[in-house]
């Protein structure tokens, strides 16, 4: 359980990182090491060089831009759940981020690296899917702006190209019109879900759905969207049958695959019911908050 | 690569291979063995340490990664011949067994405990969540760090009392 050998270099630029990383296609970026340093230890990566980019405060911070906000690749798990613009512009992601593996790694983990890591269980991309973000990237042809749904591929794979850095998310700043709901289920809080989701929806001043959107967790072999929300819900005053019908549509389309955590059909089962429970806290639907926290 | 880190308020610079994990640097390179190693990939929190006073796991981290940075492992608790608040309350409410969990245990707490936050037992079992006793004692740890908690909360009111 030991890392290999590998060189090691701190970045002091963002040009000289990506640099580095594009001339030697076994080198790799690491910035919070949460789930590379056990990948290494492990031995399932061998990269002969880490380029460590966490020390480069261009990937820091949270801003506002327009009517988003820009978050820094570098923030870290831990600065999403409490900073409160994030609680406040973005608070799908600051839920979303307390469900994020336990407080020791949400101290470390990154916001990038968990975005270019995009495990179909994880709480980030799910949420970013739902929110309709676009991810920032950096290489040595210059910038990208990448919607979420064309970012996140099958198995680990993103539109990351290598050599290519994701530098900042930029995700819409939530207005009095912004609704959003959050559900997993795990075994152990922290743990990698069974089974999730993050909606996130805008109403009109007559309460009438205008859009809506929801991300899966564990769903399926990569991050991945709910299909059929919108044409059962939007331009309706959503109640309870409503979701019923929406969740049902969706829960076809699913193919969580059978893993040591449970059967494809009770997986499936665990995706739908946190769809319907994040949906009815989205549309403020009743169901109790213990209900939802056990969800 | 050289490598310094403040330790317990002491520092020390090394020159270590990149590979190598801090919790490996902690034990063998600085012979503070009182951070454990169990499952070495971020699962079980045993080798959990303050990092600039935030928890995080020893064992997920590059010792290279530590570079000019402030650790407090669990021999900076105990103060001389006295016990930390927090060993004092594992001693008496029986919050270990074999003991290989108690050092991340209380290094996962010690924050909560500086910051003299009052936490239910439903609280206290999510602060925990990462970290594994496999001696299955959880009812006494969190016995324990209650009592910790309520005594440092106490003092901290008292205290505020006390100049108000």
């Amino acid at each position: 359980m030991k890392p290999p050998p590998f060189d090691y270099v701190v970045a002091t630029s963002l040009d000289q990182a990506i640099d580095l990383v594009s001339s030697d296609e076994d080198a790799k970026f690491i910035a919070g090491g949460q789930s590379l340093i056990p990948l290494l230890s492990l031995r399932f990566a061998r990269p002969t060089l880490l380029v460590d980019i966490s020390r480069l405060s261009v990937l820091r911070g949270v801003r506002s831009v327009a009517d988003a906000l820009n978050i820094g690749a570098s923030t870290r798990h831990a600065d999403i759940e409490r900073l409160p613009v994030v609680r406040e512009c973005a608070p799908l992601l600051s839920a979303a981020a307390g469900w994020v593996a336990h407080a020791q790694i949400r101290n470390r983990g990154t916001f990038g690296g968990a975005v270019a890591h995009s495990d179909s269980a994880a709480e980030f991309p799910a949420a970013l899917l739902a929110m309709g973000a676009t991810i920032v990237t950096r290489s040595s042809s210059g910038e990208r702006r990448i919607p979420s749904t064309q970012f996140f591929g099958a198995h680990f794979q993103t539109a990351l190209q290598h050599g290519e850095l994701v530098v900042a998310v930029e995700v819409p700043t939530a207005d009095r019109f912004s609704r959003w709901g959050f559900s997993e289920f795990a075994r152990r809080k922290g743990d990698y879900a069974i089974g999730g989701a993050a909606v996130s929806a805008r109403l009109n001043e007559d309460g009438e759905c205008t859009s809506v959107r929801a991300g899966l967790i564990a769903a399926g072999p990569g991050p991945t969207s709910a299909e059929g929300l919108e044409e059962t819900l939007v331009g309706h005053l959503v109640d309870e049958s409503a979701v019923d019908a929406a969740v049902a549509q969706c829960e076809r389309s699913l193919s969580p695959e059978s893993n040591v955590h449970g059967s494809k059909e009770y997986r499936r089962a665990v995706v739908a019911e946190s769809l319907r429970r994040a949906l009815h806290q989205a549309f403020d639907l009743g169901g109790t908050q213990d209900e939802r926290r056990s969800a | 690569m050289k490598t310094h880190v403040t330790v317990n308020g002491e520092g020390y610079e090394r020159d270590v291979e990149p590979r190598m994990l801090l919790s490996d640097f902690l034990r063998h390179e600085l012979g503070l063995t009182g951070t454990n190693v169990g499952c070495e990939h971020g699962v079980c929190g045993s080798c959990t340490v303050l990092l600039d006073g935030e928890p995080v796991r020893s064992c997920t981290m590059l010792a290279v990664q530590s570079d000019r940075r402030r650790l407090t492992t669990v021999e900076g608790l105990a103060c001389e011949e006295n016990l930390h608040g927090l060993q004092e309350a594992f001693t008496a409410c029986h919050g270990l067994q074999c003991g290989f969990c108690t050092p991340g245990m209380l290094m996962t707490l010690l924050p909560i405990y500086n910051e003299a936050r009052r936490l239910t037992d439903d609280e206290i079992r999510d602060a925990i969540s990462g970290n594994l006793c496999r001696c299955t004692g959880y009812q006494q740890i969190v016995e324990s760090a209650r009592k910790a908690l309520d005594e440092a909360a106490d003092l901290a009111e008292f205290g505020a009392d006390a100049e108000g």
